[in-house]
């Protein structure tokens, strides 16, 4: 039976095992590319996606729980046309070295920033230290969330 | 159907250039129209693009952007015109492996000379046109400048329809330093934007038609062998379209990724295994190294025809590092297909051309038959799983012609099959004069090998397929990396002026836990023996660490770098009372031939529980002419903030007989609330070649915090990962 929910703005029917994860779904079934396989364990963050504005592991995630939900991934946040403030933010402080992280990173950072518009660094470091990353980009990493808040609060940057 | 080279190449109207390297027949640069010939550096098209085929592979190093700033600046263009095309073993150079931080210094000069000489071509085939001495020309982004006025012409009209292949002097003149102005610049990493835009960027991005999803089912250990199994049931499971078995291998193959998965689980269920319990015992890891088999190997001596000097005292410390993982954020994957004939095999594996020749050997397939192409993954650190998880795709394909499998190893997979970095045990012992300072160095370092890299066919068997299969290749004996790199013993021999040294290795040549390369090999746990002891033959002479280091040192650039860090963190300012925190030193020269990196970190130490807690690093590094200042700080960065995670944190744990680190939980790394701020400055070397900066941070880093440890508590801490005692 499909199974209907809201995936970067759009609706989307998919007919899967129910008990599929998430994660699948939206790299496997619909070829989307930022979320990540990491770890399947929830404990790595390579996988994150925003439901309904909280970021969540996709990759333990059965994708009948997010019928008729809000689902939002790296690609549903900007576009090279149209760039995420932390999208853009990544890209001026380089702020990856292999990038594999980088997905789940930039989606918690939106939905944390959302929260928090004004965070300290040692905030910032705090609502990402759920996330692993193996380069050590995570300097650049808080410095782009950092330099995004600015951007979001309509200071130059 | 295989592509030629020719029609791979095939386009409008291109210049290709390329060298006398494997897979080029002449030495010769190829301007082409129409049909470009063995364009195997680099390929101007028409249309303007220009196409620069890697050597080494990108991981997120940043390579491939150098590499385009290098050309581009030869070519005289925008480094956006670059397309990077990764290694490819039907049109790509062959430069081995990417390792040993050796890129720029292998695959720069190539480069710069292939851009240099289709310049120099296109420049005197635009002389001849306009009538002028090419002298008088100059290029802005591919357009001709006539005594700086803008001709009609321009390198892509130069090229036209043409067919054009010239030869190529091996002494091709290329830009002085001085002219650089692409070179030298923080230039935005190419591959970024695509990744924060969820471009198709990684391996796993590669989705083939009718592809199918494959697992492996491995043992808990290596040596294990398989004693029954019951698969009729995995068979009938949804999805699946077959079970693989070849001797000790298993494999799963299903219509979903997590039909492939299931199945998997089910299968591994239904196995029973003979455990060979082989492995050391773990709370005795070094007393094992010191009495295991071992083949004993000088790595350096040095004695003075006569000394003058007087020795007081002997001092000596023992140093211990664990097994440590690479543990990249994807586990290994790879796709394959087989045509019935061929194979061609989709890999993040660091040497696409080795990788080839081992899957064939393997698969008894003709290497000309056997394609091997770069897909970045995540950053791999060493060798990995990744060739293994090629071989095993390269094995399943073999059984299902036609049909592209993708094989993923799950996290446990990759955490208890990939080659780690290899324990070690070092003792040191120094004859010191009554300044302190040392006269007599012994250095003895116990060690499996660090490398296992399925290099050639005779070390094929390296690689896990090859081993579990029916008719299993044999092990390949334990290989020694001789000086001047190293494996054990790189950066084992210090790079301060004693008068005597020996140093040794001990190599264990029977190996129970598979071992290879992880950044920096031996490096990263000499140098935090070396510098750790150094500090504490400082503090034994009653003298700073910084002069006792610069005093015993007579490399000018090594004086230089330390003496520049002493200045730019007010070393000698910094408060020296204990007090649970503290600052502390470590430096080295990688392979003590590329790159110098000198670190100091300080710390705080938590008085109730033992937890340190990084405050601050500052580096320094002299890497000669830096290609991208920004890309060699974030290789600096990255290195101490891995190091900081294997120095504090990383221990692979397992029991007799089976691996017991399978996750994040039972192998945790660093964390974002974990790292401190980072400072990297760099030596202003324009004078000097480019060195590689992948691998010179780690040693540095591990000694830095230590010796930091010592300065907050008093307590010298010898074993890694670093654990001090509550105060």
């Amino acid at each position: 039976m499909a199974l209907k929910f809201r995936l970067n703005g759009k609706e989307v029917s998919i007919d899967v095992d129910p008990q599929t994860p998430l994660l699948e779904v939206l790299r496997n079934d619909i070829a989307l590319n930022g979320p990540k396989f990491g770890c399947g364990l929830a404990q790595c963050g390579a996988c994150a996606v925003l439901l309904d504005g909280v970021s969540v592991r996709s990759c333990v995630m059965p994708v009948q729980s997010i019928a008729g939900k809000d689902i939002t991934t790296l690609e549903g946040l900007g576009s090279a046309t149209n760039p995420h403030p932390l999208q853009a933010a990544f890209i001026a402080e380089q702020a990856l070295q292999c990038g594999y992280c980088a997905s789940g990173v930039i989606t918690t950072a939106a939905a944390f920033l959302e929260q928090n518009p004004t965070p300290r660094d040692d905030e910032i470091k705090q609502a990402l230290s759920a996330h692993l990353c193996r380069c050590g980009a995570q300097p650049r990493m808080v410095r782009a969330v950092a330099r995004a808040a600015r951007q979001l609060a309509g200071e130059d940057s | 159907m295989r592509t030629s080279r020719r029609e791979f190449l095939q386009s409008a109207g291109a210049l290709a250039v390329c060298f006398a390297l494997p897979a080029c027949s002449r030495h010769a640069v190829s301007i082409t129209g129409g049909q470009a010939v063995l364009g195997n550096r680099l390929l101007l098209h028409a249309s303007g693009a220009i196409e620069l085929l890697l050597g080494k592979v990108e991981f997120g190093q940043g390579v491939g952007t150098a590499m385009a700033q290098i050309a581009a600046e030869e070519l005289d263009v925008n480094v956006d015109r670059m397309q990077l095309v990764p290694v490819d073993t039907d049109r790509s150079p062959d430069e081995f492996y990417t390792f040993s931080s050796i890129s720029i210094q292998q695959s720069g000069p190539p480069t710069r000379r292939a851009a240099a000489a289709a310049r120099q071509f296109l420049l005197q085939r635009a002389a001849a046109r306009l009538d002028v001495a090419a002298d008088t020309l100059n290029v802005r982004d591919g357009d001709i400048y006539s005594a700086g006025k803008r001709t009609k012409l321009s390198y892509w009209q130069l090229i036209g329809d043409e067919n054009i292949d010239i030869d190529i002097d091996d002494d091709q003149a290329v830009k002085a330093v001085d002219d650089y102005s692409i070179v030298g610049e923080s230039c935005p990493r190419i591959d970024i934007p695509g990744k924060v835009f969820g471009a198709a960027s990684y391996l796993q991005d590669l989705r083939l038609p009718g592809m199918l999803h494959a697992r492996v089912v491995r043992p808990p250990a290596e040596r294990a062998q398989l004693t029954s199994i019951d698969a009729s049931a995995v068979e009938q499971l949804p999805g699946v379209v077959t079970v693989v078995r070849d001797g000790d291998f298993l494999a799963v193959v299903a219509e979903r990724e997590s039909q492939a998965r299931d199945a998997a689980r089910a299968l591994r269920d239904s196995i029973a295994w003979k455990l060979a319990g082989d492995m050391p015992d773990e709370r005795a890891l070094y007393d094992w190294l010191k009495t295991a088999d071992t083949r004993v190997e000088p790595v350096a001596s040095k004695t003075p025809d006569s000394t003058q000097r007087k020795t007081t005292a002997t001092v000596a410390a023992n140093y211990q590092r664990p097994y440590q993982a690479h543990a990249s954020m994807s586990p290994s994957a790879a796709i394959a297909q087989f045509d019935g004939r061929q194979m061609t095999v989709w890999s993040h594996g660091q040497g696409m051309y080795p990788l080839r020749t081992g899957i064939a050997h393997v698969l008894n397939l003709d290497i000309e038959d056997v394609r091997c192409l770069h897909h970045e993954a995540a950053g791999c650190y060493g060798h990995n799983g990744a060739d293994d998880a090629a071989c095993d795709a390269a094995a399943i394909a073999m059984r299902l012609p036609g049909k592209p499998i993708r094989l993923q190893w799950e996290r446990a997979d990759e955490m208890a099959w990939e080659p780690y970095g290899s324990a070690m045990h070092i003792e040191v012992e120094a004859d010191v004069d009554e300044a302190g300072d040392v006269a007599a160095w012994r250095y003895d370092i116990w060690s499996c090998p660090h490398s296992s890299r399925p290099r050639d066919p005779e070390a094929a068997g390296n690689m896990i397929y090859a081993r579990q299969k029916q008719d299993p290749l044999p092990l390949p004996p334990a290989q020694s990396i001789p000086q001047p790199n190293g494996g054990a013993d790189r950066n084992g021999v210090p790079l301060y002026a004693f008068e005597t040294m020996e140093v040794t290795k001990h190599l264990v040549t029977d190996v129970p836990i598979r071992v290879s390369a992880l950044r920096g090999l031996g490096a990263y746990a000499n140098v935090f023996a070396i510098e750790s002891f150094m500090d504490e033959l400082a503090l034994r002479a009653g003298a700073d660490p910084m002069d006792y280091r610069l005093r015993q040192l007579d490399d000018e650039r090594a004086i230089a770098l330390l003496e520049r860090l002493a200045k730019t963190t007010n070393w000698y300012q910094r408060q020296t009372g204990r007090g649970g925190e503290g600052w502390g030193l470590g430096f080295a020269r990688f392979k003590n031939r590329s790159s110098y990196v000198g670190v100091v970190m300080r710390v705080a130490v938590d008085p109730g529980t033992g937890a340190i807690r990084l405050k601050q690093a500052d580096a320094i590094c002299d890497a000669g002419l830096v290609i991208n200042p920004d890309g060699v700080k974030a290789q600096i960065e990255g290195g101490i903030i891995q190091s900081a995670s294997w120095t504090l944190k990383e221990q692979v744990r397992f029991s007799r007989e089976s691996k017991q680190s399978l996750d994040w939980a039972s192998y945790p790394i660093l964390r974002f609330d974990e790292i401190p701020d980072i400072d990297v400055a760099l030596m202003q070397r324009d004078d000097q070649p480019p060195l590689g900066v992948g691998e010179s941070a780690q040693g540095p880093t591990a000694a830095a915090i230590a010796n930091a440890v010592y300065a907050a508590t008093g307590q010298r801490l010898r074993r890694l990962p670093l654990v001090p005692r509550p105060a």
